[in-house]
């Protein structure tokens, strides 16, 4: 294949990374910019999405179509509920101290990743994608007799990674709408706003929190259901979903929605452009040190004001 | 120092010595390693319970000690000792970089810097797969292993080889706590704009605590490897940077005797969950779960608040 062609593939590949991370980061974005807790468990969330996924695909087994429409419900809701759960258990005792709640979540990281261990077992887990077409795509070739449409072998996507791409589209625009037009989008602003005069106003800040935590987690769900027919169920996988969004909501600046959008789609993209030239591991490694050093001299962020 | 705080570090010392002829053969090898690995929780404790910087990222330290031993050995034919002052050297080096970049941020961008730092140099591990041979690691053969006509591989003599380097690191910190310098320290943790306002040079201070601190966390991946005879990434992986951050929490962070009390403590735990059940991690992850709920000072810290006021 020539390096265009190649490069398409490239984007496509990393398009589908980018929707997924951006779902990823954005449930963590929300978490930190309201409850400034960084949940170091964010990526079991997305591991837990996909095993539940796993779980109910295969108890409903009629109808890949089926079963996936039921994980894409069930899954999210399965993971919000546990996370609104450790949040009441874990979290809001320890008064969402931000040092505390580090090491919190680090222990519920493994509580989730060994209990998942011990019930999943180690093996990775396919899911079964609803529909799967093979889609050829073409190319304009330019040669000495003008343009040529040629179908290059090898360049080619499925329907089903498209579906991907266009669903946290919409998943991520429903957000911002529920975010910006309706009165619990406008109770968590107020909440990220000033906490104790959201306090003041009668807003029941603690369920607030609760109910923001189990949206994270569930939206890192999501992307795992979305993900889990191209990626396969594993109990170890949440460990590059956690790594990437943390990359997203640092460079988007911390607690910055858009900014962290357009950090997940610009990382994702990347990522997957940079594995498919480069070493992953080498592309991983600029990424977590280029994190650094994003923190260190422009804490803000891309996107974020300056304190 | 107080004589009933050098009575306490002598005493401590003692029992660990004592220790090697009462318990069996099975237990003087577990307690081998869990002397070294205190070491690493010691120097962490400088870090994070004295100073109160939150890193989570000191597996790095400890691989570069690790693999700033091995490596030469492996490679370049270094003796034992050349190698052993390699590691510490090329430890203090990458700690002072890390220090210098990563003061100059605080609380949790602190500990994301330091965590990205140590993912860094964990990936970069695994990238040099040519020499450190990656996750599978390589085996430092025996006859590298002899020091003046030592064999260290032998458990006796490894047993207080480990005795030996704790006890040096032990002593050094719980000296260091009662120096001027060691009472800025906990100045700081106490509370940074006051010791500022004072005339503190709190950065300073602060660089000096990193660096100490990851040099004694890599002297302690040193001792590991040279004492077991092995060196692999697994130990730059996120796990062993969690690991110190629980042992010291476990045993109280900013006691002396915390980091050995909750590596033995946390070493016998997973050992005996391990009879039980293969996911041990999960042990691991209750008990930081609880510890931060229920007893945020951890064993010594609980002892020290509730019934010995002068525990150092």
């Amino acid at each position: 294949m020539d390096f265009g062609p190649h490069l398409f593939l490239a984007i496509l590949e990393g398009a589908v990374t980018a929707a997924v991370i951006s779902l990823t980061a954005v449930g963590l974005s929300l978490v930190f910019g309201i409850m400034r807790v960084v949940n170091v468990a964010h990526g079991e969330f997305f591991m837990l999405g996909a095993v539940v996924a796993w779980w109910i695909a295969t108890s409903i087994g009629i109808h890949p179509a089926l079963g996936f429409t039921a994980a894409l419900i069930i899954a999210p809701i399965a993971v919000g509920a546990i996370a609104a759960l450790s949040d009441r258990l874990v979290l809001s005792r320890l008064e969402y101290d931000p040092e505390r709640t580090i090491v919190a979540t680090i222990g519920l990281l493994y509580v989730f990743q060994q209990a998942t261990l011990m019930t999943f077992g180690p093996d990775a887990r396919p899911v079964e994608p609803p529909f799967n077409h093979r889609l050829a795509i073409p190319w304009i070739e330019i040669s000495e007799s003008g343009l040529n449409l040629t179908w290059p072998w090898g360049l080619a996507t499925t329907s089903y990674k498209l579906f991907v791409i266009g669903a946290a589209c919409i998943i991520v625009a429903a957000l911002w709408v529920f975010l910006q037009r309706t009165r619990f989008g406008l109770i968590m602003r107020a909440t990220q706003l000033d906490r104790e005069m959201a306090t003041a106003f009668g807003i029941p800040v603690r369920r607030v929190y609760s109910v923001v935590f189990a949206l994270g987690a569930a939206l890192a769900a999501l992307g795992a259901v979305l993900i889990v027919p191209v990626q396969q169920a594993h109990y170890l996988m949440g460990g590059d979903p956690l790594l990437l969004s943390f990359i997203a909501v640092i460079i988007g600046g911390l607690g910055s929605l858009p900014g962290t959008i357009l950090a997940g789609v610009i990382i994702g993209m990347s990522d997957g452009i940079i594995s498919v030239f480069f070493s992953p591991t080498l592309a991983k490694i600029l990424a977590t040190l280029l994190v650094a050093l994003v923190l260190i001299f422009r804490p803000q962020g891309l996107l974020g004001r300056a304190p | 120092m107080t004589v009933r705080e050098g009575l306490l570090h002598f005493v401590l010392l003692g029992i660990l010595v004592l220790l090697f002829f009462v318990v069996s053969d099975y237990h003087d090898g577990n307690w081998a390693r869990i002397m070294v690995l205190a070491v690493y929780a010691v120097g962490y404790n400088l870090l994070f319970g004295y100073t109160g910087l939150l890193s989570l990222g000191h597996a790095l330290f400890f691989a570069t000690g690790m693999y700033g031993l091995a490596l030469p050995i492996q490679h370049l034919g270094f003796a034992p000792v050349p190698a052993f002052l390699s590691a510490l050297v090329c430890a203090a080096v990458v700690s002072s970089a890390v220090g210098f970049l990563a003061l100059r941020t605080s609380g949790v961008a602190f500990m994301i810097v330091t965590l990205m730092f140590a993912q860094a140099g964990f990936l970069l591990s695994l990238y040099a797969g040519r020499y450190t041979r990656g996750d599978e690691g390589f085996v430092i053969p025996q006859s590298a292993r002899i020091i003046a006509g030592i064999d260290f591989s032998d458990p006796t003599i490894r047993y207080f080889a480990a005795f030996f380097v704790f006890a040096a690191a032990y002593l050094l910190i719980a000296w260091l706590i009662r120096t001027p310098f060691g009472k800025c320290l906990v100045a700081i943790r106490e509370n940074e704009d006051r010791a500022r306002m004072l005339g503190y040079d709190v950065h300073f201070h602060k660089l000096v605590a990193v660096i100490l601190s990851g040099t004694v966390s890599g002297a302690a991946g040193a001792a590991y490897a040279f004492l077991f005879g092995y060196a692999g990434a697994t130990f730059a992986s996120v796990q062993y940077s969690i690991l110190p951050l629980l042992w010291v929490l476990l045993g109280g962070a900013g006691t002396t005797i915390g980091p050995l009390i909750g590596t033995a403590f946390a070493f016998y735990l997973i050992d005996f969950s391990s009879d039980l059940t293969t996911a041990h991690l999960l042990v691991v992850g209750l008990a930081i779960v609880l510890l931060t709920l229920f007893a945020p000072l951890g064993l010594a810290g609980e002892v020290r608040k509730r019934i010995v006021g002068w525990l150092p």
